[in-house]
């Protein structure tokens, strides 16, 4: 895919966002700046806490009462998103134009409701359709996220689904809204990992009839393998390095990138302990100085504990926040086991 | 459903059944003192023709069965001294309206009040001061901390002793069944423990409803605020309330012990204490015996009323859950 200024559809620029919490204030999104395209799947990758579900909120109007967007833009159809201010302002995105499909199926539906009235109130909301029609079109999402019998289905209530059944209720609620960007939120993380697969060729059978952007959040990198034409890698609030997925997954350049692939177990090497990132991300109620990384990292430089690094573009699709791409730096290599892994065939791994 | 009703319906028989023996057995180790307006006036030989005549000299298995027989035709036996030889289904007649009437109107105030009250207050944690929220809970504080005696002295003297509330609202300070501004006071003081009960738990439910997942997907698809917190919020914070509500109604008839004599309420509060004190053997085993159907029949009604707003809740056979 060629990227090109044109067919960005949401651009979000040097976007901080901050938390109070007891007084104190916590830096949960530094300065994030992202592309996403028409079309694309791109993949947000990063540890529990590094921001990756902060980020897309703040798309949504969906923050937290005690989270604000400190600085920076969310441009959507030439729309500044985070001059939004009362609910009402956000009602026009919401559903309409960015749908969410959230981590944890059991909890996600009212369990009083119908799942047929949970997604009829989505297509009254956004489709103008009211009674009968309304009704129909039910029938047809239900159908079309391959829900059998949708009539008797209709009448039923969310503790008569599995969980892969209502994940499928929330995908179809989720398209029921026609958006144009589908935000998938762990959407397989609370799934049996038979369904797994099954949802995630649903999401992007989704994708592909409704023309919709994808953009999911995981921490799992078998996921992104699947389904991501981009990654981006998030940590401690910031993206570290972005690239499309072959970029990112055969030619890293982050530091955190390689700890994080790393740790894949399908990298171990048998009879040897798994790798894990040794040391806690930063408290993020304190002010971070140079790369957040630094700290856990047994190569860091100097720098790294000095001055933040800028991105350096590897390719024109690929970069990274690191100074050891910086022409100065003293050469650096990645691990063994990541260097080779596109030697040893490790074909997108997952 | 209908076979989940016919379950609990069948239950509750058996738990009657059962509190109906236990409460006559009681009832026949009362000293029989109780059967007598005179006791200590009467001979032996009086004594033991009073209790024949009474049926009460009979082998026990015979009286039981009589017991059951009377209950079935509606008949609870006769005051033996409170008011002697009157039917006690009669003297509770006269009385279950008045306290019906009182209670029915302070319960249909208090869910006025306090539903509204709980709910402005849940709305309010999410403002930036939660202004609403904290004094609603002032409110809800106070009235739950004070010994009700006391707020009920307190709404009786404020509105029958001060000047407003005797000379501009013209309140009374006793009650009057043909005077309906008599009513008043004892209604407020009636609901207004209520009010805070109603609020308090329909609040909480409210926000911890309002923290829950499926709010935020509710959100995501774009539902307005408003219509998240009827049809979401509201609706599924109310149904752990529902429970209470069938008893809360027929505990009405029963009437208020403290209210009812603080105001002169000539209604059921005071009667139970009444006959025990006085030793009318028969009116207070009448009497425990209504407050035992009540809190039965309060239970089955709130289960049966919970199994028909909570789908969750279902004893026929699950099917097609995958």
């Amino acid at each position: 895919m060629n990227y090109t200024e044109q067919d960005v559809i949401l651009s979000v620029q040097d976007l901080n966002v901050k938390f109070t919490l007891r007084g104190q204030v916590l830096h949960a999104i530094r300065g994030v700046s992202l592309d996403v395209h028409q079309g694309e799947s791109l993949a947000i990758v990063g540890e529990s806490g590094s921001g990756k579900s902060v980020f897309v909120k703040c798309t949504m109007g969906l923050l937290d009462a005690n989270g604000f967007i400190s600085s920076g833009s969310i441009l959507y159809n030439g729309m500044d998103l985070t001059q939004n201010r009362t609910d009402k302002d956000w009602l026009n995105i919401r559903g309409r134009e960015i749908a969410m499909v959230f981590q944890d199926p059991m909890t996600s539906l009212n369990p009083l409701k119908t799942i047929g009235k949970q997604i009829q109130e989505a297509v009254e909301l956004h489709q103008g359709l009211k009674g009968a029609a309304a009704y129909q079109m039910v029938l047809e999402v239900l159908a079309d996220v391959g829900i059998d019998e949708p009539e008797r289905r209709y009448k039923q209530y969310p503790h008569e689904f599995s969980g892969g059944m209502r994940q499928r209720v929330v995908i179809a609620i989720a398209v029921a809204c026609r958006p144009k960007i589908l935000i998938c939120d762990e959407p397989t993380t609370a799934l049996d990992v038979t369904i797994q697969a099954q949802i995630l060729e649903l999401i992007r059978a989704m994708q592909k009839k409704y023309n919709l952007t994808t953009i999911y959040i995981t921490h799992d990198l078998g996921v992104v393998a699947k389904v991501a034409d981009r990654i981006a890698v998030m940590y401690a609030g910031d993206i570290v390095e972005i690239g499309k997925c072959d970029e990112v997954f055969y030619d890293p350049k982050h530091p955190y990138t390689w700890a994080l692939l790393s740790s894949l177990p399908q990298l171990g090497v048998k009879n040897e302990p798994l790798y894990s990132i040794q040391g806690t991300p930063p408290n993020l109620f304190y002010e971070v100085r140079g790369d957040a990384f630094a700290p856990r990292n047994p190569k860091a430089l100097k720098i790294d504990f000095v001055e933040r690094p800028p991105f350096f573009a590897v390719t024109p699709t690929h970069k990274a926040r690191t100074w050891l791409l910086d022409p100065r730096a003293p050469k650096v290599e990645p691990p063994e086991h990541i260097r080779t892994l596109r030697e040893k065939g490790v074909n997108r791994v997952g | 459903m209908a076979k989940y009703i016919t379950k609990r319906v069948l239950r509750s028989l058996i738990t009657m059944l059962i509190i109906i023996t236990i409460l006559f057995a009681l009832l026949r180790l009362m000293p029989i003192e109780g059967y007598f307006e005179n006791f200590d006036k009467m001979s032996a030989t009086q004594i033991q023709v009073k209790l024949n005549t009474l049926g009460l000299t009979d082998p026990l298995p015979k009286q039981l069965l009589r017991f059951y027989r009377q209950l079935l035709q509606g008949d609870l036996g006769e005051s033996n001294v409170y008011r002697k030889g009157v039917a006690i289904t009669t003297i509770i007649a006269e009385k279950i309206p008045i306290s019906l009437q009182l209670g029915l109107i302070s319960l249909a105030i208090a869910l006025a009040l306090g539903l509204p009250l709980g709910i402005l207050m849940a709305r309010s944690t999410r403002t930036r001061f939660k202004i609403g929220d904290k004094l609603g809970t002032v409110f809800i504080v106070l009235i739950q901390a004070m010994p009700s005696a006391v707020y009920h002295i307190l709404i009786q003297f404020a509105g029958s002793q001060t000047y407003i509330g005797k000379e501009i609202l013209g309140l009374p300070m006793l009650f009057d069944a043909a005077n309906p501004r008599s009513y008043i006071l004892p209604v407020i003081s009636l609901s207004i423990g209520n009010i805070a009960y109603y609020a308090m738990w329909l609040r909480r439910y409210m926000v911890d409803e309002a923290n829950k997942d499926y709010i935020r997907l509710a959100r995501a698809k774009g539902v307005p605020n408003g219509a998240i917190s009827r049809r979401h919020v509201f609706r599924n914070a109310f149904v752990p309330l529902v429970q209470y509500i069938p008893n809360s109604i027929l505990f009405t008839l029963m009437g208020s012990l403290y209210v009812e004599s603080l105001y002169s309420v000539p209604g059921m509060g005071g009667l139970l204490v009444t006959a025990i004190k006085r030793q009318d053997n028969t009116l207070v085993q009448a009497l425990v015996l209504i407050y035992a159907v009540i809190s039965i029949l309060g239970l089955l009604f709130g289960d049966i009323l919970m199994g028909i707003v909570d789908p969750r809740i279902s004893f026929t056979k699950k099917e097609g859950s995958r």
